[in-house]
């Protein structure tokens, strides 16, 4: 299921949007640690494309999209390294 | 001159893709989209590729393709998502080239030759058609070739998500051997004409000597003959480059089958209201007036009348519309779809000849009174300001065509 997020965002002075903290609808609130990687890409999971934000959020790695003008989380992703990561433990 | 690198790109079953992509619970069942059943606009817009292996054909209606494929998963449209993933796509292609040109909302010709950084066009297609997966979700076939004919028939040639190189030294083993109607504007009628001949592939096309096309097809002989050739040199458009607008028509299909003369007057006073808006937009004057009318046995057939004068007032065009109607159609089966359409356009900036017989009063007045009338419905929507004879059947004339119908077909030419 694709669920669209509140998002805090900033514009830095060049013009690049950046992702701060995610909020979901119960209230939560993530703040994200990192962006890694910033790329147009489809997201085949909750189903959309747009900009995708590699985030670092709590120590796991979730794709963040930005799609038109919304926001919303592809579904618990992927990460190939955290899947990589246990392997090797 | 230097041999041209141009690549189509055909977005497979676009509707369809980018519906699948953004419903994933529907990805792998047969789907297809298709127009509103309610308003009788049911037919088949686009399907997937599970769809397409129960025969499904575009055009026809849902209860036709259900007939072959019970578990088919019909979908409503949703164009301004489809004009997102064109623009996306689009944006793609123009990282390759500054020609590139659209043919409708899913095909694209891109003019790659002497690509800076020496790639082939192949090289650069597959490049082209693994970002589109990527990006946009949905796959692409692309056809290379040294023209655009054969770059179209390339993408059509092997889909979904492949790349067909059409060359000098291959095209006329791949090309040649299929069917006429496989070619760019070889359609039903060309084909029956060219069958009647004894003309059945592409290569029969190509090897007839010229005088027998222009002899049964006129021009349109010269036309196919020099595609089936590959001697087509028409260019690919510049981004943007200005595309002169030869016609500007709507039609629709109503909600009820229209009955009488005040049905038709209803419907086509929206119609005429919204493509004179859009002539008035695009800052022209029309001269020429048609009208399309299919009944219900979906018999369909144009008429149309020449104006006096340059106009683009929507009175004029109403009552013309109306009085051409009423001349032309008999009633003997009530009208299931009509349309209007404009062409023999000119800039409104041309000098215009004054009426003598002094109706220019008048003409003035009604010019104004549209002016009035299309800023208000630009500031307060489409049914803000409306004809009186539009509210006795609100069924029939409660539709938008001006926005609700931004896709128009487009033609090569």
């Amino acid at each position: 299921m694709k669920q669209y997020v509140s998002v805090t965002a900033i514009f830095d002075e060049d013009g690049n949007l950046l992702p701060i903290n995610i909020m979901w609808d119960d209230g939560r609130k993530f703040p994200i640690d990192k962006v890694t990687d910033v790329r147009f890409a489809a997201s085949l999971k909750a189903g959309g494309a747009g900009i995708r934000y590699t985030c670092q959020i709590g120590g796991n790695e979730r794709y963040l999209f930005l799609e038109d003008q919304r926001w919303f989380v592809d579904a618990k992703q992927p990460p190939k390294q955290i899947s990589l990561k246990r392997l090797d433990n | 001159m230097k041999e041209r690198t141009i690549l189509h790109s055909d977005c497979n079953g676009f509707y369809a893709s980018v519906e699948c992509l953004h419903n994933p619970e529907i990805r792998h069942k047969p789907v297809a989209v298709a127009g509103d059943v309610d308003n009788r606009h049911g037919i088949i817009l686009a399907k997937n590729e599970l769809a397409k292996k129960f025969n499904i054909k575009t055009g026809e209606a849902i209860w036709q393709a259900k007939n072959k494929c019970s578990e088919l998963v019909v979908v409503p449209p949703h164009f301004k998502l489809y004009q997102r993933f064109s623009a996306m796509a689009k944006s793609i292609y123009s990282q390759y080239s500054d020609r590139v040109e659209n043919f409708g909302l899913d095909e694209a010709w891109i003019d790659v030759t002497g690509d800076p950084l020496k790639r082939s066009g192949v090289e650069i297609a597959l490049e082209i058609k693994e970002r589109i997966k990527y990006e946009l979700g949905i796959t692409v076939s692309i056809g290379v070739s040294f023209n655009k004919i054969f770059a179209k028939f390339g993408s059509d040639y092997k889909k979904p998500d492949a790349v067909t190189e059409i060359t000098r030294d291959n095209f006329k083993d791949i090309v040649w051997p299929q069917p006429a109607s496989d070619l760019l504007y070889v359609g039903r009628s060309t084909k029956k004409k060219l069958s009647s001949i004894g003309i059945y592939t592409i290569g029969d096309i190509a090897k007839t000597p010229i005088k027998i096309l222009r002899d049964n097809l006129g021009k349109w002989g010269d036309l196919i003959y020099s595609f089936a050739n590959g001697y087509d040199s028409s260019p690919v458009m510049q981004i943007d480059s200005y595309n002169p607008v030869k016609s500007i028509g709507n039609s629709t299909t109503t909600p009820r089958d229209l009955l009488n003369n005040e049905d038709v007057k209803a419907v086509m006073f929206v119609l005429c209201d919204s493509v004179c808006r859009r002539l008035r937009e695009q800052g022209m004057l029309a001269k020429t007036v048609c009208i399309n009318l299919r009944d219900t046995g979906l018999f369909s057939f144009t008429r149309q009348v020449r104006l006096r004068e340059y106009t683009d007032i929507t009175k004029t065009i109403q009552d013309t519309v109306m009085k051409l109607f009423v001349k032309s159609y008999d009633w003997k089966k009530p009208l299931r779809s009509v349309g209007v359409s404009l062409t023999d356009l000119v800039p409104n900036n041309i000098p215009r000849q004054i009426d003598i017989l002094g109706n220019e009063k008048n003409n003035l007045k009604q010019e104004q009174l549209d002016k009035t009338v299309d800023w208000l419905k630009q500031r307060f929507g489409a049914y803000s300001v409306r004809n009186g004879n539009l509210l006795i059947d609100k069924e029939l004339s409660s539709f938008n065509p001006k926005e609700e119908h931004t896709i128009h077909p487009v033609g090569y030419f």
